[in-house]
């Protein structure tokens, strides 16, 4: 019976993220809109286009090798099955004994490779700038997320989440530097990741500007609906690792009785919802920066939580 | 100015220029007074146009406050190269060489520029001869060098834009060279206006580019009505003055929003589109037109302003002094806006003087050459404009000029209004001043852009007999090339909407 259970619990998660990945989209396109004093599309428009994207022809350029075919299909698993395991609306999942936050890390730098590859894979300028431009972002980034996780599983003991979940779940944590380091070290890293001003811009037409725009120019139909996808399912992932490890109000545990999962749920859409309402007014009152300030800008998050490390062993009396 | 002799005096034969009324008279001369001229060029002595017609061509030339046309006879299809003296000067001469098939001899560069193969037709100014339409490749500057490679981009853009063709050279992110090819916007709109009626050449002169279309056609104007001596009521003259700052400040707001829109800095954008679009729709309560085309006619307007629209834009002005100031300090004060700003495509002074480069080009690298003052052209005559001159040549002085040239317009649309005199709006034209069948005029006009420079000669009968018209970005464009250099490929979208070159009215 726990075994079923926990096989739905899982199932409903994994469905959940891709319900509500389109929607998080949405919301933040609207509220950017409407900062800009602009009606702005329905915050459905995701799934329309999504949809719309499904349904059309997919052109493909000559020269795109089986890898550019196929690299559409492999970001969107790589990003859905880590979105999976990200602490969503209940901590204790199935799946994530499975993988830890650093299995996390692994999946989401798979999927850039072959995003990557398949930005260099047509031979055009355009894929080739993104691509070079990506790596020097995620070169970056990769290394400032690890740190976010290793301060993360120094305090919990271990590199699943549902434990450091219940780490910062209980009353013990208390208030602590490292742990607020951290989250604005991963905060830092989740623009850069997800190709947010001020490091990339979603919404820009400037061929010469982009990073991951630039990257999946060449993608059209069913294949740029799975990078869509993937991307959309991203924003999601972060919002959620950052709500569900700083901010855990609300989830439900393994064990717990039904309506501690509705109430799970319901918190982790408020949460949502105040993230896409945040990174929207966010990116609005922020210009771009020039790509060589990118480096600085993740060098802080690095330092962070490079410095997050070091205060966690140095409060704790022993090196 | 330099110490040198006035060159030009020597041509007009008069010690001080006519300061009260600049015309552009026009002199014949020898091969070896160009070649003097063409060494003169640059240092104080501007050149403004160079053009072309069967068997001469024609340069326009000014200094300090003494302007002319020279022109040289070459019955045999070729002239000495001002370009190999004069490097502004040779994009002009092989467009002259496309349109007429002039060979301008010891051209450094003699590539074509306008015709890119595809008119059917060689020489279509002259010598028209058909040719097969097949877009002959073109051979782009050979670049050399470890590690570097090349990025094409256009004429079609991702975005609603009009066609160019940029190749940059690039060392990993750094711009080693940029190439412009332009010419895809070629309309052939001098040779459509040669032998059109004055009407219909006016209207086809406010079709070079859309967005300065009161600028040019009212450079038509003023050149047909120094060709055929007329005389325009006070009233036309008062209203063309008003719909060319009402021009400049919809565009000017325009380009401030899109400036910052390239830096991924929307909400500026946003803002003073609903400015511009409040200009453009007072301007059409006004006018009757939102980019006022086809108001300016020869001989006044065709339209009078009535007191509905007079009030339209009596608010429109008093509501963009209230809010600009607000989106001037957004703008002055978002860190990460200014960073982006702040000594990016810098244009070096000697550069905006040698290209003779108008508008906020030249003016943000301290040139502060207007022709509103220069030429004083009618109701500037009695105007003051002061034109904002900034040292840096950053796009952030770019902008700033713009700014301060919004805050100009609305204080000369508040003095236009107020003196607005009560006259008939549209006058005859005159017969010219009876010199034989053919006359001929010439005008400068400031364009948002930047000075537009405009010549006609016109039949007796009242038609087109020959025209010539040079946008602001003939001079911009070049620029552009230089102030990339050493820039970041990422950073080429802010420099370019910061020139905000022309493509329709440069291609022509």
């Amino acid at each position: 019976m726990a075994l079923i259970s926990d096989y739905l619990v899982q199932g409903v998660q994994m469905l959940l993220v891709l319900a509500l990945a389109p929607l998080v989209t949405g919301v933040v396109r609207k509220v950017k809109a409407r900062l800009l004093r602009r009606r702005g599309a329905s915050v459905w428009q995701p799934y329309r286009d999504l949809l719309r994207l499904i349904r059309k022809e997919a052109v493909i350029a000559e020269n795109a090798s089986w890898l550019f075919r196929a690299a559409p299909y492999l970001i969107f698993a790589a990003t859905w099955v880590a979105a999976s395991l990200a602490p969503t609306f209940a901590s204790g999942l199935m799946f994530s004994w499975a993988a830890d936050l650093i299995a996390i890390v692994a999946l989401l730098g798979s999927a850039r490779f072959f995003q990557t590859l398949a930005g260099l894979d047509i031979g055009t300028s355009f894929g080739g700038i993104g691509s070079s431009r990506e790596v020097m972002i995620a070169s970056l980034a990769e290394p400032a997320l690890l740190m976010v996780a290793f301060t993360l599983s120094l305090l919990a003991h271990s590199t699943q989440l549902s434990s450091i979940i219940e780490v910062t779940q209980s009353p013990a944590v208390g208030l602590r530097i490292s742990l607020a380091m951290v989250l604005v070290s991963l905060v830092l890293v989740a623009l850069a990741e997800n190709a947010r001003i001020p490091v990339d811009n979603p919404a820009t037409h400037l061929e010469l500007t982009m990073v991951h725009e630039a990257m999946v120019l060449e993608y059209s139909g069913r294949h740029l609906a799975m990078i869509e996808f993937g991307a959309a399912l991203k924003l999601l992932l972060y919002m959620s690792l950052i709500g569900g490890i700083f901010v855990p109000v609300g989830m439900a545990r393994s064990g717990d009785p039904w309506p501690a999962y509705f109430v799970g749920m319901g918190a982790y859409v408020a949460k949502l919802g105040v993230g896409a309402v945040a990174l929207g007014v966010f990116e609005t009152a922020i210009a771009k920066m020039r790509v060589f300030r990118v480096p600085e800008f993740l060098g802080g998050a690095l330092m962070l939580g490079f410095l997050a490390i070091l205060l966690l062993f140095v409060s704790r009396g022993h090196l | 100015m330099t110490a040198r002799p006035p060159f030009l005096a020597k041509l007009t034969g008069r010690a001080e220029p006519d300061a009260t009324k600049r015309r552009w008279r026009r002199y014949p001369i020898d091969p070896a007074a160009w070649d003097e001229l063409c060494g003169a060029l640059g240092t104080g002595l501007d050149l403004v146009s160079l053009w072309g017609e069967p068997g001469a061509v024609h340069m326009a030339l000014r200094e300090g406050d003494e302007a002319v046309i020279v022109t040289l006879p070459c019955p045999s299809g070729r002239y000495p190269s001002v370009g190999r003296l004069h490097a502004p000067a040779v994009r002009l001469e092989r467009a002259v060489q496309d349109l007429t098939g002039l060979v301008a001899e010891g051209l450094p560069d003699a590539r074509p520029w306008l015709d890119h193969n595809r008119w059917g037709v060689r020489h279509p100014l002259w010598s028209a001869e058909p040719v097969a339409a097949d877009g002959a490749p073109y051979p782009f500057l050979p670049v050399e060098g470890e590690g570097l490679h090349q990025i094409p981009v256009g004429p079609v853009h991702a975005g609603v834009i009009e066609p160019g063709h940029f190749r940059f050279t690039v060392n990993g992110e750094a711009v080693v060279r940029l190439e412009q090819r332009l010419g895809y916007a070629h309309k052939g709109t001098a040779a459509l206006m040669t032998g059109a009626p004055l009407a219909h050449a006016g209207r086809l002169a406010g079709r070079i580019s859309g967005d300065s279309t009161v600028a040019y056609a009212l450079a038509f104007a003023l050149a047909v009505e120094e060709a055929t001596g007329s005389q325009v009521p006070d009233r036309a003259q008062w209203l063309r003055g008003l719909m060319a700052e009402l021009e400049r400040l919809a565009n000017h707001l325009g380009d401030i929003g899109a400036i910052a829109n390239d830096a991924a800095f929307a909400i500026l954008h946003a803002h003073t589109g609903m400015l511009r679009e409040q200009v453009l729709r007072a301007s059409h309560t006004a006018f009757g037109h939102r980019l006022m085309m086809d108001r300016i006619v020869p001989g006044g307007v065709a339209q009078d302003l009535a007191a509905e629209g007079r009030a339209a834009i009596a608010a429109t002005v008093g509501h963009i002094r209230r809010v600009f100031p607000k989106l001037v300090e957004v703008y002055d004060e978002t860190n990460s806006l200014q960073d982006r700003v702040v000594g990016t495509g810098v244009v070096r002074p000697e550069w905006v003087n040698q290209f003779a480069t108008g508008g906020f080009v030249g003016r943000a690298a301290g040139r502060a050459f207007d022709a509103r003052r220069w030429a004083a052209y009618a109701p500037y005559h009695s105007l003051t404009v002061e034109p904002p001159v900034f040292e840096q040549g950053d796009v952030n002085a770019r902008v700033w000029v713009r700014i301060r040239e919004v805050e100009q317009s609305l204080t000369l649309i508040d003095r236009m209004l107020e003196t607005l005199p009560s006259d008939p709006i549209l006058a005859p034209l005159g017969s010219g001043p009876a010199a034989g069948p053919e006359t001929e005029g010439a005008a400068l006009v400031e364009s948002f852009r930047g000075d537009v420079f405009f010549w006609v000669r016109v039949t007796a009968e009242g038609r087109v007999a020959a025209c010539h018209f040079r946008d602001p970005s003939w001079f911009q464009w070049p620029l552009l090339e230089a102030a990339v250099e050493a820039n970041i490929v990422a950073d080429f979208p802010l420099c370019n909407k910061s020139f905000n070159c022309a493509y329709s009215g440069h291609d022509g």
